[in-house]
């Protein structure tokens, strides 16, 4: 149990995708402008990670390790990753209207995004039980979705400001982030301790 | 040769496998869209102005669509010619389609009005406007920078001599400029009817006068010459009941400062 606990709070925190890791910044860039598609992408993201470690973790170990084809590992993932978020979308627009609009635009944006890829692939390399490999998605997700809001209220603030014309756009934008991740650091080393 | 067939052979499977899933998958499931909608949304311009109502053309045609009897008139820049098409496709009585126009109720130029204070702001006219109401000495009239101009659609907005003014045959009738005035100069009047007061400063006829040559100053001489009772000064500027107006042009032709006038179609 306290390593489920670990595992949960170093995804959310230590091992942040986006904010340590660096994946995902795609979206991280593009959708944080304002709070609610900042929110709509995170509970998106959260969403594929989970089905998507739930099925990419039994097809790498019931799949391609027995027949010694590990090594396909990312194509598979990909493929599977993509075939899946494209039959959830279908679903949800046939059965659950309300959640295919808040989430419906997005979905599609994150088929191939790297972050998804990076836990399914991550969660391989760590020799995560499946319990495990859960815990470490929702973490992983829940970290994301803390980096969009956070990084959206930065960017809400950084509308008012004044910036020098070089800097405006891209280039402050990249130079929030950076801070904001730097920020993030300052976690290292602490939930290890936590528990001792 | 057997390596490479034993990684191309399983995921070219499994790509068969996710590929048949999502066919089977499209089709079971797929949602009915109304087969209509392409087709309404393409009788619209496409313009996206939201003088409809809607949000955009593609809300006015989900409505259309969607909600029996949803007006098929409401799309000011396509005219008579869209709404007949609507009315084809949805078949449903044709209605006409009341042709508007924007108005820039001001004729304050540099000739006619002057700057109370030199305005080395922002160059937005609502900038200007929270800075004590403005640069010009009237504080109802045209700001002059355009804000009106940059959010037309069709150029139909020419700031002239500080004032901004509509060319009349590129005006659509979307009423996206009136919504970015600051002052609420530019309102939409029917295109038929063309007698227009050009001024909306509501103080006494005496600052009025001392303000701007060309302002109305409430004299109430249209009130009076109006045949069909159509104009009224009401805050001591003249206001024009368009359904009442039959264009005859007699206000214009008496209007003392000359704020009343026929505006020009062509």
């Amino acid at each position: 149990m306290t390593k489920l606990i670990i595992i949960l709070l170093s995804a959310v925190f230590i091992n942040n995708y986006i904010l340590t890791r660096f994946l995902g910044i795609c979206p991280f860039l593009g959708v944080s402008k304002k709070l609610d598609s900042a929110t709509g992408m995170s509970l998106a993201v959260i969403f594929v990670m989970l089905i998507a470690t739930a099925v990419t973790w039994p097809i790498q170990m019931f799949l391609l390790v027995p027949s010694k084809l590990g090594y396909l590992q990312t194509i598979v993932f990909i493929l599977v990753i993509a075939a899946l978020v494209q039959l959830v979308e279908i679903v949800l627009k046939r059965y659950i209207p309300s959640l295919h609009k808040s989430l419906g635009v997005y979905l599609p944006l994150i088929t191939t995004n790297c972050a998804i890829l990076g836990v399914t692939i991550l969660n391989i390399d760590e020799g995560y039980t499946f319990i495990e490999s859960m815990v470490n998605s929702l973490g992983s997700g829940l970290g994301f979705m803390l980096a969009m809001i956070m990084f959206s209220g930065v960017r809400s603030k950084l509308e008012g400001a004044d910036i020098p014309k070089s800097f405006k756009g891209l280039p402050i934008t990249l130079v929030a982030a950076s801070i904001t991740s730097l920020s993030f650091m300052g976690f290292g080393g602490v939930i290890e301790n936590l528990f001792k | 040769m057997n390596v490479i067939l034993a990684a191309v052979i399983p995921v070219v499977i499994i790509g068969f496998v996710c590929a048949v899933v999502l066919v089977v998958a499209a089709k079971v499931m797929a949602v009915k869209e109304d087969e209509r909608f392409p087709l309404v949304r393409d009788c619209l311009p496409g313009a996206n102005c939201g003088a409809c109502g809607f949000a955009g053309c593609d809300g006015y045609a989900k409505a259309l669509v969607e909600k029996e009897g949803t007006p098929t008139n409401l799309c000011i820049p396509g005219a008579d010619a869209v709404s007949k098409q609507l009315s084809e496709v949805l078949g449903v009585e044709f209605e006409d389609v009341v042709e508007m126009k924007a108005v820039v109720h001001c004729s304050g130029d540099c000739s006619s009005t002057e700057d109370s204070v030199d305005y080395r702001g922002i160059e937005s006219c609502s900038a200007a406007k929270l800075l004590f109401g403005g640069k010009g000495k009237c504080g109802y009239g045209c700001l002059g920078f355009g804000d009106c101009k940059s959010v037309c659609p069709n150029d139909a907005v020419v700031i002239e001599n500080g004032l901004a003014k509509i060319c009349r045959p590129y005006c659509v009738g979307c009423g996206l400029c009136a919504k970015a005035c600051p002052n609420s100069l530019i309102s939409l009047v029917p295109e038929v009817k063309t007698a227009a007061v050009l001024c909306s400063n509501k103080d006494k006829g005496a600052v009025t006068r001392k303000v701007c040559t060309s302002g109305c100053i409430g004299c109430r001489k249209c009130e009076k010459v109006c045949p069909s009772q159509a104009i009224k000064v009401i805050d001591n500027v003249a206001v024009i009941d368009y359904d009442k107006c039959e264009n005859c042009g007699a206000c214009a032709e008496n209007c003392t400062t000359k704020c009343i006038e026929i505006l020009n179609n062509m």
